[in-house]
């Protein structure tokens, strides 16, 4: 988080509207018997950072999954984009290509190049034509500051490039959302801050984003507001300079002293 | 001051490798001498493999192709070992059977026109309007080998394009699903009842074809390469279908999966060619009559798809379950992401278990001969019967071991050059 905390971060194109881009009302998920999310609500706007924080085995990966259905809630609703998310294998589709999702692994295809991985979506979803696929590829790798590699492999890149280029395949569906799961967890720490310094300037051009993380230096720059999570349940939300400095719940005190601790 | 303190002020750059570290003598010492023991067990290989060679190279050089029969074989004082007479006078039944010899030069161009028809699927480089040539060779292949009115395979051809029609229709007004059920539905019923009829009629119109050869004249290794090529075409698509089937969600798609996988498995490949050849025609309707050999591509595909659904579900699960997630969660829908994503990868991880069934039902063609079909190994026995040859052994197995070892080991070689080709992590 060291990197990030030394620059500033220009907040003027984070904008947040007041139109609703996701809204979370009442939903429980079980794995088995064991509840694993209580409860949840949350309204997120067009626009808004939101950075979500807790123990491991909290539920905030899965809170995520949930919202392009990669795990299934068992009680209450979630809108995202004013589709409901339902059985219905349409409007799953539907909204799997409007949200991008980056993984803690990455999870490049490793059989495809670079440039393949970014436009096999687009041609193959959107049914955009490989010429213009591969302009959209380029532009975003070059948004990521990796163009030079597009030919190359998965595995001939760094973890740093690797997690920049999963960022520029998510975009290259240009999505509406982006939902980011611990994105920087797998990373050396040479190579958190250039996958930070991507995601922040995607804040700074009014991406909603949300994003589990343990990189408390970039909840304070780039979130608009922290979630803090608790078995199952969110403790403790606030703009980051209230939650940081003034953590009202005990858990959520204990927990931020554990992680900036040292 | 410290000792222990210390500045690297320039890099070091890269110095060649000492004098015996590379080359033949470094290979020889590192592979063959490295240990006391090592160097016993070369010495003893080596002496092994001499002796060997030093029995059977005399036994296998000797000037006996002109001979004609054993009986000449023994009688001649300059021959004292194998007796290739046989393989010179049989040759063209171990390779053709019974075909007529003035049609053998069919099966022949069909096996070239094999080799043309695999190459743009084995070598990507290759133009890809070659495929087209691919997708007509089955029905070609078949006509050659079969021969008869070239009517009767261009009307199960014309089955595929009328479904393709039926599909294209119906897509538009009644969704894709309804489309290809009764596309399917249509061309089954075409194949069923117009395609013999239209095909007569088509006949008595334009008489076009070649003189028809039965089934029962077929042998030799042309047996072999039509039961073998046949099985190994058709068991890859069944054995991935059956794969994905195993994984599926849908409990009776699963169930029907693993039933099928389970029962095929556990049951010997000869029970199924009995019940090819015997069985089978109790159960189809009187007056129908079908081809044995095709039974026998039937139940041979069948046999080898459930092995080969083995071999890609270990594929399968050997992939990150973020491969799944990743196809998933860019909205590519469950054929798409199986087409794009997983099965590309998951046939890569199993290419060597998916030649090795390859090279096992190319082999196991041979048990055809327990149902009366003259595959080599059925000849071999033929031949033996025969006054000339009665007693003759060696000669015989050895050529026709060799001839499937050719296909074998090429096999063998393509897969580890389709491995190396597509490693893409370094």
């Amino acid at each position: 988080m060291s990197q990030v905390e030394q620059k500033e971060v220009d907040r003027s194109g984070m904008q947040v509207s007041d139109e609703v881009a996701i809204e979370i009302r009442n939903m429980n998920k079980w794995y088995g018997d064991f509840h694993v999310l209580k409860d949840i609500n949350v309204t997120v706007n067009r626009g808004e950072r939101i950075v979500v924080c807790g123990p491991s085995g909290s539920g905030k990966s899965t809170l995520i999954r949930c919202i392009n259905r990669l795990e299934q809630h068992q009680k209450g609703d979630i809108i995202v984009d004013g589709t409901e998310l339902s059985s219905d294998l349409k409007n799953i589709d539907k909204i799997r290509s409007e949200v991008g999702m980056v993984f803690q692994h990455f999870n490049l295809f490793p059989h495809l190049t670079i440039l393949e991985n970014c436009t096999l979506a687009p041609i193959w979803v959107r049914k955009t034509p490989k010429k213009e696929a591969e302009e959209i590829a380029m532009h975003f790798l070059e948004k990521v500051k990796i163009p030079e590699q597009a030919l190359k492999y998965p595995g001939q890149l760094s973890g740093g490039q690797q997690q920049r280029v999963a960022i520029a395949r998510s975009l290259c569906m240009k999505p509406r959302i982006m939902l980011f799961d611990e994105p920087t967890s797998a990373l050396d720490p040479e190579m958190i801050a250039e996958v930070l310094d991507t995601m922040i300037e995607l804040a700074q051009e009014g991406m909603t984003m949300i994003v589990v993380t343990h990189e408390m230096g970039f909840a304070r720059k780039v979130a608009n507001r922290v979630i803090f999570m608790d078995q199952g349940q969110i403790v403790e939300q606030n703009e980051p300079e209230a939650f940081f400095n003034n953590p009202k719940s005990e858990r959520t005190q204990l927990f931020l002293s554990q992680i900036l601790g040292h | 001051m410290s000792d222990h303190s210390y500045v690297r002020t320039e890099m070091l750059s890269e110095q060649p490798a000492p004098l015996g570290e590379t080359g033949v003598l470094k290979w020889m010492r590192e592979n063959l001498f490295s240990s006391i023991l090592n160097s016993i067990i070369t010495v003893v290989s080596v002496i092994g493999i001499l002796f060997v060679l030093a029995l059977l190279l005399p036994w296998m050089f000797q000037p006996s192709w002109a001979s004609g029969s054993l009986r000449q074989c023994l009688d001649d004082p300059n021959i004292n070992g194998a007796c290739w007479g046989v393989v010179r006078d049989r040759v063209n039944q171990l390779m053709y059977g019974f075909y007529p010899r003035e049609e053998q030069w069919r099966p022949t161009l069909a096996f070239f026109l094999m080799l043309v028809a695999v190459a743009p699927v084995l070598f990507d480089k290759l133009p890809r309007k070659m495929i087209w040539f691919s997708a007509i060779y089955p029905f070609l292949g078949v006509w050659l080998l079969w021969g008869g009115s070239i009517w009767g395979p261009a009307m199960v051809v014309a089955g595929f394009v009328i479904g393709y029609f039926v599909f294209k229709v119906l897509h538009e007004i009644a969704g894709s699903l309804t489309g290809m059920i009764v596309a399917v539905l249509v061309t089954i019923l075409w194949w069923m009842y117009g395609a013999g009829l239209a095909a007569s009629g088509l006949n008595g119109i334009v008489p076009l074809g070649i003189e028809a050869v039965p089934s029962s004249v077929f042998g030799g290794f042309m047996l072999s390469m039509t039961i073998g090529i046949s099985g190994i075409a058709l068991s890859l698509p069944i054995g991935i279908m059956l794969a994905l089937g195993r994984q599926s969600d849908m409990f009776i798609i699963k169930t029907l999966s693993v039933g099928y996988i389970e029962l095929i498995r556990g049951v010997p490949l000869i029970t199924l060619l009995f019940v090819a050849s015997v069985l089978l025609n109790f159960f189809l309707p009187p007056g129908t009559s079908f081809d044995l050999i095709l039974r026998v591509i039937i139940m041979v595909t069948l046999f080898a798809a459930a092995y080969m659904a083995e071999v890609i579900r270990g594929g399968l699960a050997a992939l990150p379950k973020g491969q799944y997630e990743a196809a998933d969660a860019l909205g590519l829908d469950y054929w798409k992401s199986m087409r794009l994503i997983i099965m590309p990868q998951a046939l890569k991880i199993s290419i060597p278990g998916i030649v090795g069934s390859f090279i096992g039902l190319f082999k196991d063609t041979t048990l055809v001969s327990v149902i009366g079909l003259l595959d080599p190994v059925g000849l071999i026995v033929t031949i033996q019967g025969s006054t000339d040859w009665n007693g003759i052994v060696w000669e015989l197995f050895l050529f026709v071991a060799m001839l499937f070892w050719v296909f074998c080991f090429s096999m063998s070689r393509y897969s580890m050059y389709l491995e190396r080709k597509l490693q893409t992590s370094h």
